[in-house]
């Protein structure tokens, strides 16, 4: 019987037979933790009576979430984690070379087609973009992943998305993904996996992938594969740290549920408070007030992300109501959209730009809301307390409606904002 | 621990995230005792003012959504919650409890059946629930084998442990 991509990964990582339902154990090509899970990692390692990692050139330590250490116990959580990385001469990198850990270790080749990835943090699931099968666990998971190289699995079901039709130049990865999220709620993936394809995934730039792939976990699902091509292997093969193998879905695979996407029909859309799916396009969203607006992090904090904030801000003012906060998602980014001319766009509109960092998406630190406030956001997670205070609002939405709706202050639809002839074309690393 | 207990149940809706379990605010430590007074405090500010230990959660579906933090469970167990009953757990949520020794068990019909206050008890081995107010009975879903095992050796702590010894004693 012909494999879906996800047990196509899992079959050539396992001895155990693999079908949906039926429970692996799995080799581990790489396995990373960030600055708040790997402290209870570390300690887990230890009880398990683990000496060292199974691999040091395959295990990492990415301080990301809390750095620049925000207070005295971050700063000892970072150091637990940056002693344990140097005694086992793994992977770690210092704040200002390093970045947001989904959008940092792709970049490093370090997640790469065929592989399986092992995360602690939910949104590991991004490496699904480069067709990895990369799942998030939880520090004690990883612990064990360090300790033998391997982890088990339940093989999931594979929900297959397929995305027919040509987006309009308005419709950003964030847009699909939230709109399929809104379409089938925040656990209609719960368990499976999702595998992406279709003529409108493979027009997709990778970054836009990556933002896709990054919030699959918001639809409940283990991982969000897109089937490699030739823009998967580009970027591969110029980044990979180490040789891989791609692997593809066979044609006659089986599918619990196949979903079809008219790209076509789709708008550039908000997730209003507190979930997900709770999704609206910017033009049916009437008069919503905002406070501050967030470009950033692991789902869209990448070059592609800021171009397209950078063409709404050029020559414009940021609402002399709202705090515009801006922060590319690794330190390449960073340097690249310096060159480019982005963050003196984003300084001379107003906005506050910082150093690579998760920052206030989920509440550390570097733009926290008051009670009562609302943030207009390009993260992935609009829960109850998400960003600061309970009673604190986050809407999300990609990187066009957050800059538009940063300079008119409300939430707005960019095409109120922009003309189609500002729009870039498009960086995608080509 | 025991594998039967009784408590009050506090029972709450779908889609309780690991946001409300334990705000991220507190996550520069994953030690239990400082986790669990903060424990559901952006979802039910009263929860740990009342609640008692060996009291019971009782959610809807897909409990423990969003992030991959232990320090969910960890806080959940702190707080001295005996188990936790949903109608779906989120799949990090659910491999997290069963590592770290936190009892759950999935059960929709229960989740029907309850209403915060009432008197539970849980036979865990059995996967059998008792609301002991209404006399009703239920059955929860059994896990599979592989897991029923993990949990029987302790989680997955002394399960690696056994393995690294193996793989020790192989090599000498």
């Amino acid at each position: 019987m012909g494999r879906t991509l996800a047990e196509a990964i899992i079959a050539s990582h396992t001895a155990d037979p693999v079908e949906p339902g039926s429970i692996c154990r799995v080799r581990v090509d790489f396995a990373f933790a960030n600055d708040i899970t790997a402290a209870p990692a570390i300690a887990e390692f230890s009880r398990m009576g683990a000496e060292a990692v199974f691999d040091p050139a395959r295990c990492a330590i990415v301080p990301d979430h809390f750095t620049p250490n925000k207070d005295i116990a971050s700063a000892r959580q970072v150091q637990v984690a940056r002693g344990f990385a140097r005694k086992q001469g793994m992977l770690f990198w210092e704040v200002g070379r390093a970045g947001v850990e989904h959008a940092f270790l792709p970049e490093k080749g370090l997640i790469l087609p065929g592989e399986v990835i092992l995360g602690a943090d939910s949104h590991t699931c991004t490496g699904g973009a480069l067709g990895a099968f990369a799942t998030g666990v939880g520090s004690t998971d990883l612990a064990a992943a360090w300790a033998l190289g391997e982890t088990w699995f339940r093989v999931p079901e594979t929900i297959r998305v397929v995305m027919d039709g040509k987006a309009s130049p308005w419709v950003t990865g964030k847009d699909l993904i939230l709109s399929l999220i809104g379409r089938i709620g925040v656990e209609g993936a719960r368990y499976a996996a999702l595998q992406f394809e279709g003529p409108a995934s493979d027009a997709l730039p990778m970054d836009d992938r990556f933002t896709v792939a990054n919030m699959a976990v918001e639809a409940g699902a283990k991982a969000g594969l897109f089937v490699p091509d030739r823009r998967t292997l580009e970027y591969a093969k110029r980044r990979a740290a180490r040789p891989f193998e791609p692997l593809y879905p066979d044609p006659d695979a089986t599918y619990s549920q196949t979903i079809r996407i008219d790209a076509a029909s789709l708008e550039p859309v908000v997730a209003l408070p507190h979930l997900p799916s709770n999704v609206k396009t910017a033009g049916e969203c009437g008069r919503i007030d905002l406070d501050q607006v967030f470009i950033g992090s692991c789902t869209n904090g990448r070059l592609r992300d800021l171009e397209l904030a950078a063409a709404v801000l050029r020559g414009r003012k940021v609402h002399e109501r709202v705090r515009l906060v801006v922060i590319p998602a690794t330190a390449e980014v960073f340097a690249e959209a310096l060159k480019r001319g982005f963050i003196e766009t984003f300084l001379e509109a107003g906005a506050a730009v910082s150093t690579a960092s998760c920052g206030p998406c989920l509440g550390g630190h570097y733009g926290i809301l008051a009670p009562g406030e609302r943030c207009l956001s390009t993260s992935n997670r609009n829960f109850v307390g998400r960003m600061g205070h309970p009673e604190s609002e986050v809407l999300l939405c990609g990187p066009l409606v957050a800059a538009a709706s940063a300079v008119t202050g409300r939430v707005t639809d960019p095409r109120e904002v922009l003309g189609l002839e500002e729009l870039p074309k498009g960086v995608d690393e080509e | 621990m025991s594998d039967r207990f009784s408590g009050r149940a506090w029972v709450y809706g779908d889609n309780v995230d690991t946001d409300v379990i334990i705000p991220a605010r507190y996550l520069s430590t994953s030690d239990p005792a400082e986790l669990a007074p903060h424990c559901l405090e952006d979802l039910d500010p009263g929860f740990m003012k009342r609640m008692v230990q060996g009291d019971i959660l009782v959610a809807g579906n897909n409990f423990g959504c969003g992030s991959s933090r232990e320090h969910a469970p960890l806080a959940i167990k702190g707080a001295g919650v005996s188990c936790v009953i949903a109608a779906s757990f989120a799949r990090i949520f659910f491999r997290n409890a069963l590592n770290i020794g936190l009892p759950i068990l999935e059960c929709p019909e229960a989740v029907s059946g309850i209403r915060s206050g009432q008197r539970i008890e849980v036979d865990l081995a059995e996967g059998r629930i008792l609301n002991l107010d209404t006399g009703q009975a239920f059955s929860a879903k059994p896990f599979p084998p592989f897991l029923r095992e993990l949990v029987a050796r302790g989680g997955l702590v002394p399960t690696v442990k056994a393995r690294l010894e193996e793989k020790r004693r192989s090599t000498h």
